[in-house]
């Protein structure tokens, strides 16, 4: 049997692997590598349609970096990013941190709950919430009026410095649960004796997760920081649903991705779509490098 | 003033009641006690607002068009009749409308909706797993630079691929065809790393021994590997069935024939048609998001565990 592979001494045909992988290749070839190069090509060229393509040089990045759109755009995805980082993860790390301490049997229940809303996409999301902002009639600004009594008749979809507040309520609505479970999942891997040992030497809550449990989760941390960052590079979605395709009065609510979709399939350019691919591919890859250099703890270095 | 208010009021002013007013003498534990207290209202304070959203949203699906700005959740249940909880939302919802194609039912969209996301889930599912299995049970050259290749493929956004994709989908003629929301994510890295993963921590003895017993190396994969690692199978399909139901770009880009739109897109295009009814829209949300549920919350163990392994492991 020369045709044959042993593996610890059992006979198996060496093409078996390769055929198991075969369909991986061929869709990753067809749908991802293709795709890649092709994006690149098309980054220079102008296109109307998917019937023709004509070479323009750099005429599309001279484009997109001269066009006021691009920079709002820049400017809404960073303040969402900012504030997905700022106030969305530690809400989730306080809420996983209450839940972890918790004996309670619904604990459980509470987890589901708080999760819950990450399993409806973000276009159902979208649809309910542009009622939910209602004035008058929607319940968030129902609630408000409760509370502070103020906020009825507030236009939250259709006033152009509430709009991205209005998106980063509603990510945080969607949001929190998801990185919750992370969160939690790395405080269940805490040691108890460290906590326990700091608690009789008379540290206060906060100096125990300062000093103890903040240090055992920051790998998951990092990687909770760096997922929600890439992810809030690339919302769109939600702004889509909530503010139709114009992105709000102003373009108040035009992120990176929905001006990707403007430029490809509303203006039909797909090349300065491309172009704009490339440019996100560089802002998330610059921003992770980042995050990772200056999250690296003192021992790594 | 009013009963939020109060309420707000009664279980924090219990909070600095217990901590600071009650002696230690009276109640040795109070710091402990006051403490979990807090922690209670935080969480169900948390909770009460994520749920409200879908608690109004059921209620409202119900409520005629008379009654709807009248009162936010139900009206009181005095009032409750055929005139103010109806189902009048969800017959607008079914009654059909024109499309160019002729006209078309909003059954049309679940079945597509649930066609799409079972087959893709199925295909998805049958493709990593066999991919994981090669990667994780066989030693050949090149598994290396297939791992790396794979690992290296993440690292790309999503959205970078929009417009070429779009040129590729056209110039191989699956516009307006299932393929185009089917093929391209079947193999997602994510999932073969996952069933990498999983099926890496099953003894190789498990495996020689059936292959001594004279097992196709297929036949390996199949019947001894995948009720092995049944646990990830769920989450990996519940993962997967959630990403293919909400997904909305494909669709969206891909398909043109009214009949064979999914629920995301379709519900996006009701938003601008039905502007004042809000109840249909509504009706029609509740509908997309009653399918995930009940998978989620059969499959709830499954998915968390599969949702944190690559995180919290190395």
């Amino acid at each position: 049997m020369s045709n044959s592979k042993t593996f610890r001494g059992v006979n198996y045909h060496p093409y078996a692997p390769w055929l198991f992988l075969t369909p991986y290749i061929i869709i990753a070839l067809t749908f991802f590598l293709y795709p890649l190069i092709y994006a690149g090509w098309l980054s220079f060229h102008q296109t109307d349609g998917p019937h023709s393509a004509v070479f323009v040089g750099l005429d599309n990045f001279k484009f997109i970096f001269s066009d006021p759109s691009f920079y709002k755009a820049l400017k809404n995805t960073t303040i969402y990013a900012i504030a997905s980082i700022c106030i969305q993860l530690p809400l989730s790390l306080g809420l996983a941190i209450l839940l972890n301490n918790s004996q309670s049997k619904l604990k459980n229940l509470f987890r589901l709950l708080i999760f819950s809303p990450n399993l409806v996409g973000q276009i159902f999301v979208g649809v309910l919430f542009s009622v939910i902002f209602t004035p008058r009639y929607g319940i968030f600004n129902i609630g408000i009026e409760k509370l502070i009594h103020w906020g009825l008749d507030t236009q939250w979809l259709s006033k152009p410095g509430l709009i991205m507040p209005a998106l980063i309520i509603v990510s945080l609505w969607m949001y929190v649960g998801y990185n919750m479970i992370y969160f939690l999942a790395a405080l269940q891997t805490v040691d108890k004796q460290l906590v326990e040992a700091a608690q009789i030497d008379g540290a206060s809550p906060w100096q125990v997760f300062l000093h103890v449990t903040l240090p055992q989760i920051r790998p998951v941390a990092v990687f909770v920081v760096i997922m929600s960052t890439i992810g809030s590079y690339q919302l769109f979605e939600l702004p889509f649903a909530l503010l139709k395709s114009s992105f709000g009065v102003d373009q108040a609510g035009l992120t990176i991705v929905g001006y990707l979709y403007d430029n490809a399939f509303n203006s039909g350019d797909l090349g300065t779509g491309a172009a704009i691919g490339w440019i996100l591919a560089f802002i998330i890859f610059v921003i992770s490098i980042i995050q990772l250099r200056a999250t690296n703890s003192p021992e790594d270095k | 003033m009013n009963t939020i208010h109060y309420v707000l009021i009664a279980l924090f002013g219990a909070y600095f009641v217990m901590r600071f007013l009650i002696p230690t003498s009276v109640f040795p534990r109070k710091i402990k006690v006051s403490r979990a207290y807090l922690a209670a209202i935080f969480l169900i304070l948390a909770a009460a607002l994520v749920i409200t959203p879908f608690v109004w949203l059921v209620c409202n699906v119900f409520k005629d068009q008379s009654v709807l700005m009248k009162y936010s959740f139900l009206p009181p249940i005095s009032e409750w009749s055929s005139q103010t909880l109806n189902f009048t939302n969800f017959t607008k919802l079914f009654q059909g409308e024109e499309s160019p194609q002729g006209t078309v039912y909003f059954w049309q969209y679940i079945i597509n909706s649930i066609f799409l996301a079972c087959a893709g889930t199925s295909i998805s599912l049958f493709l990593t797993s066999l991919s994981g299995y090669a990667l994780a049970k066989y030693k050949f050259k090149g598994r290396g630079f297939l791992i790396f290749f794979m690992a290296g493929s993440m690292m790309f956004p999503a959205m970078l691929f929009l417009a070429p994709l779009y040129q590729i989908i056209y110039k191989i003629h699956w516009m307006d065809s299932y393929l185009s929301l089917l093929i391209p994510n079947a193999c997602a890295v994510f999932g073969i790393f996952l069933f990498r993963q999983a099926m890496q921590g099953v003894p190789n003895s498990l495996v020689e021994a059936a292959r001594m017993d004279g097992a196709s190396e297929f036949r390996i994969y199949w019947n001894v590997m995948m009720p092995l690692v049944r646990p990830m199978t769920g989450a990996y399909c519940l993962i997967t069935f959630l990403g293919n139901w909400n997904n909305f770009l494909s669709p969206q880009l891909y398909i043109q024939t009214h009949a064979k739109l999914t629920l995301p897109v379709i519900l996006n295009q009701y938003l601008g048609l039905y502007l004042n009814e809000y109840g249909v829209f509504l009706a029609g949300t509740l509908l997309a998001i009653i399918p995930p549920a009940i998978l989620f919350f059969a499959l709830q163990k499954e998915f968390v565990a599969g949702l944190t392994t690559g995180a919290t492991k190395g």
